[in-house]
């Protein structure tokens, strides 16, 4: 057998982390945006359920979040442990928008992090809301930076080249602003609060199942369900476009994405499934429907479209994982929408709880938009290939001077720790799933919520309270207190 | 005017990791004491002392590597394929140590488990700071733009002991924050390897001073020329009066001014360090001005940056501010 090469080995483990890495902001970009909607409503009603949901998911997002936070600080690294050339030649471009993303993001999130999980009685609820609304705000600001950087590498704009090869840059506006950013983030955005209402969905649906009068698991099910029934068609549309923008300016991976192995010049046929031969470059078994993709792309049944073969295989992607993962992501878009709506009919006949097959289904779909994410971004970078900034750097000219040895080591360090690490991390969400919102909250349930700085005869007054609270079975002890006044003055001393 | 964007990168960068070592540091030193404090409660309060905020020290060292990367794409370029084992490591080991903080309080079967990850993974994080920090001095070997040396460069009998010098430094931080942060038994306990570690801190930071000039001969030059004589000089009165600061303090049982001396001593190191290294970035080849990036990516990212890292520095101190004060011991965790 060929020993593997360093350039194969360093993309797989860039490819390992990073989809490690994505699976948690997907759902913490959506969960935090989720918090910040539940205390709003919780400040503005007065209604417990929402005060239980949101003392319910912020202990899952803070498990959530851990996991990353960690895995993303591996990211920033990993450009220049693995891809230094790339690091190189592009950082001049690429390395402020990340420095951005730290300045403005990172460090949002992770200083308000601690108010949102800890500090509700120390700050009151004012100043609680706005640290839940400014880790949110930071997700977002996260996603916009990095998308920003990963479009940049699939549509450069605004750059020169210098001597040394770096490029560098000549107009900020064009490089953040690129040709696919817009899409990208929007897509992207949507994506997030899409995985996180279908495990929302999930876990309602689970709950539901064991007994459908749980107002709590009701109230959440019902949120969930009017996100599907809305953001799914937004996001079906964005995606059209996001594609639309894609065949202008990055026609090759279209090609791959649609199976087109063939130049139609009359009017390309949509391929709906088939085994791609990458051998005899035919898609076999093909179940199409005729001039369909022309319809599709450029909105004329007969308009031609170019096949790959009108590229050199040299600047080919790997059409069969393109072409898997892309149908991958579509089918589940579709079969979300498909819940969304039959949600949205069962809710009309005023049967939503009811529906017994509707939770079912909800329970099997809940890590759907992992799969989604993953699925469409492995379309997205894979369909970049051969290229690290496309059509401009190779990925082969892109890796570091990192002997292979060392980097199967390192590879299967990741490997080994993150299956570990997180596959523990996934136990505990899950753990903390299966219990319903609001019930009885046993000891290991309670995050490390006291820290410093409380007096004693507060914390008599606190556990008081603490204990009559779990006996009624809440979760915090904040909806015996009115926020105003009494409790922040006993924390002021 | 004309500003030398290079030099003012420099000193972001510099101030960046600065902050970080001695924000993360504490934190650090906390995993590092975990294994000398056997009592549940105890180790509970520990953690639970630094838990609202070390998500935001640790963010310090991202920006210490992103901004590398933006302002000077050389270094970064040059620096991580050399030390690619001891970051490699570090990545891992932070990563056991920062999901233990949420992990812990979700398990009574592997509690064990994570107090274990939380510990080893401080451990070998500092362990691994120390000797990229030692790498960097001895000089990492550059030609045609990437790293040309061994793969085994790195690991020196002093880069193991920078190594072991930071591991205790942090220590000695960690102890003396809970110092800060404690009261009662859990404290006197504190105070006792605050003293221990203040003195093998303040050995290893002689042992380490010694050996530097030998990495190579450019810092003995630079240490005893003009106009960094003054310095040379300055320094160790300095560490003199700041160890006299820190031992006062334990002995007279202060709360806060052994923490506050022994974060002294840490800058000092750092403005050390800096006079060696000045003006390289990755000694003995690269300069800042060679490695930085053109002038529009610098003037680019400042434009933000001097905006938004005062504005970092005021709602961390804010949050810090809204978790002042001591632990109550009795209160625990439930
Ligand atoms: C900031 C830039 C960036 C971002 C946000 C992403 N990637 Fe990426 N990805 C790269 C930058 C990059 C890269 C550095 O450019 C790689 C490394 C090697 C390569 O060819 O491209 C890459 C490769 C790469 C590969 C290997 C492709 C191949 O070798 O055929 C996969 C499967 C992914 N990525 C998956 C993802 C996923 C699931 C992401 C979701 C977050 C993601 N990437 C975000
Ligand atoms: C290769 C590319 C990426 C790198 C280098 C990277 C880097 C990082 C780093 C260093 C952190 C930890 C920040 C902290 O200390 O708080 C982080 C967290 C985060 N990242 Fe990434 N990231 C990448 C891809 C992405 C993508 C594609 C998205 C979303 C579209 C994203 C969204 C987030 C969010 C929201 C967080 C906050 C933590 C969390 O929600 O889990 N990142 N990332
Ligand atoms: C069914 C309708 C959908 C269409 C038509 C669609 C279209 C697309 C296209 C064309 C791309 C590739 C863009 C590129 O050229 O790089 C893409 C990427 C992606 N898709 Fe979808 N998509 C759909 C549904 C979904 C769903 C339901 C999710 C997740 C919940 C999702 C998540 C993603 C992600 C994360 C990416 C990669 C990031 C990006 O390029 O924005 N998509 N999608």
């Amino acid at each position: 057998m060929e020993p593997l090469s360093a350039e194969i080995l360093a993309r797989a483990q860039f490819a390992f982390t990073v989809s490690f890495h994505i699976i948690f902001p997907a759902f913490s970009i959506g969960l935090a945006s989720f918090l910040a909607v539940l205390n709003a409503l919780w400040l503005k009603t007065r209604n417990d359920t929402y005060l239980t949901l949101f003392e319910y998911w912020k202990k899952i997002f803070a498990v959530a979040f851990a996991m990353g936070v960690v895995s993303g600080i591996v990211m920033s690294y990993q450009f220049g442990t693995n891809w230094s050339v790339f690091a190189d030649k592009t950082g001049p471009i690429l390395g402020p928008l990340m420095a951005y993303e730290v300045l403005s993001a990172f460090f949002l999130e992770a200083g308000f992090l601690g108010i949102m999980l800890f500090g509700r009685k120390r700050v009151g609820p004012g100043l609680h809301m706005f640290a839940t609304a400014m880790v949110a705000f930071g997700t977002l600001m996260s996603a916009t930076w990095i998308l920003s950087v990963n479009s940049w590498m699939q549509t450069p704009a605004g750059y020169s080249m210098n001597e040394v090869g770096q490029f560098v840059p000549e107009d900020w506006w064009q490089i953040v602003f690129n040709p696919s950013f817009p899409y990208r983030l929007v897509h992207m955005v949507l994506a997030a609060y899409l995985t996180t209402a279908f495990v929302v969905a999930g876990v309602a649906g689970f709950h539901l199942l064991r007994d459908n009068d749980h107002q709590a698991s009701r109230r959440m099910f019902s949120m969930a369900m009017w996100m599907a029934v809305i953001v799914t068609p937004l996001q079906i549309v964005a995606g059209d476009f996001h594609g639309l923008n894609t065949l202008e300016h990055q026609p090759v991976k279209i090609m791959a994405m649609e199976g087109h192995y063939d130049s139609h010049p009359e009017g390309a046929p949509l391929i709906l499934f088939g085994i791609p031969n990458a051998e005899e470059k035919r898609i076999d078994y093909a179940v199409q429907i005729p001039k369909l993709s022309s319809l599709i792309l450029k909105h004329d049944l007969n308009a031609p479209l170019e096949g790959l073969d009108t590229v050199p295989d040299d600047q080919e992607p790997p059409v069969a994982i393109v072409f898997w993962s892309f149908r991958l992501m579509i089918g589940i878009g579709f079969a979300m929408l498909g819940v969304g709506l039959w949600a949205l009919w069962r809710r009309w006949k005023k049967a939503l709880y009811d529906d017994r097959w509707l939770h079912r289904t909800t329970v099997l779909m809940g890590p759907a938009g992992f799969v989604a994410v993953l699925a469409g971004w492995i379309t997205t970078e894979v369909g970049r290939q051969p290229y690290t900034v496309y059509g401009l750097l190779r990925t082969s000219d892109s890796l570091a001077p990192i002997a292979a040895p060392a980097v199967a080591t390192s590879l299967l360090a990741f490997v080994i720790v993150y299956f570990f690490v997180f596959g523990a991390g996934t136990f505990y969400l899950l753990r903390m799933m299966s219990k319903a919102p609001g019930a009885e909250s046993t000891k290991l349930n309670e995050g490390p919520l006291r820290t410093a700085g409380i007096t004693p005869a507060t914390q008599v007054k606190s556990d008081a309270l603490d204990k009559q609270s779990r006996t009624t079975g809440a979760d915090s002890t904040d909806k015996h207190s009115h926020p105003t006044g009494a409790q922040e003055q006993h924390d002021g001393i | 005017m004309e500003f030398d964007l290079a030099l003012i990168w420099a000193g972001i960068i510099a101030f960046a990791v600065l902050t970080y070592v001695i924000l993360d540091g504490f934190d650090l030193g906390i995993g590092i004491l975990f294994p000398f404090v056997s009592e549940h409660h105890e180790r509970d309060l520990m953690m639970n002392s630094v838990a609202p905020v070390w998500d935001g020290n640790e963010t310090w060292l991202v920006l210490g590597g992103g901004g590398l990367f933006a302002v000077f794409p050389l270094a970064y370029a040059v620096i991580l394929p050399a030390l690619y084992m001891p970051i490699t490591l570090m990545l891992l080991a932070l990563v056991f140590r920062g999901v233990a903080f949420e992990y812990r309080w979700r398990t009574h079967r592997w509690k064990g488990v994570w107090d274990v990850a939380f510990a080893g993974g401080s451990m070998m994080s500092a362990m691994m700071q120390g000797i990229t920090l030692g790498a960097l001095v001895q000089g990492i070997q550059v030609s045609d733009r990437a790293y040309s040396g061994g793969w085994w460069d790195w690991l020196t009998p002093f880069s193991i002991v920078v190594g072991i010098a930071v591991v205790i430094g942090y220590a000695l931080l960690g102890s003396t924050w809970l110092i800060m942060k404690t009261d009662g038994y859990i404290q006197n306990r504190m105070r006792r390897y605050a003293w221990l570690t203040a003195i093998a801190t303040l050995g290893l930071m002689g042992l380490v001073s010694i050996l530097t000039p030998f990495q190579d001969a450019v810092y003995f030059e630079r240490w005893f020329a003009w106009p960094s004589l003054m310095f040379s000089l300055l320094i160790p009165l300095l560490v003199v009066f700041c160890a006299r600061g820190l031992f006062t303090g334990l002995t007279d049982h202060r709360d806060t001014s052994p923490f506050v001396y022994s974060l002294s001593l840490f800058v000092l190191c750092f403005i050390g360090i800096g006079i060696s290294f000045f003006p390289y970035l990755v000694p003995p080849n690269v300069t800042i001005w060679d490695a930085a990036a053109p002038e529009k990516s610098l003037s680019f990212a400042l434009v933000g940056t001097v905006v938004l890292i005062p504005l970092i520095l005021m709602y961390t101190a804010y949050a810090y501010w809204v978790f002042r004060g001591k632990i109550n011991p009795e209160e625990g965790y439930h």
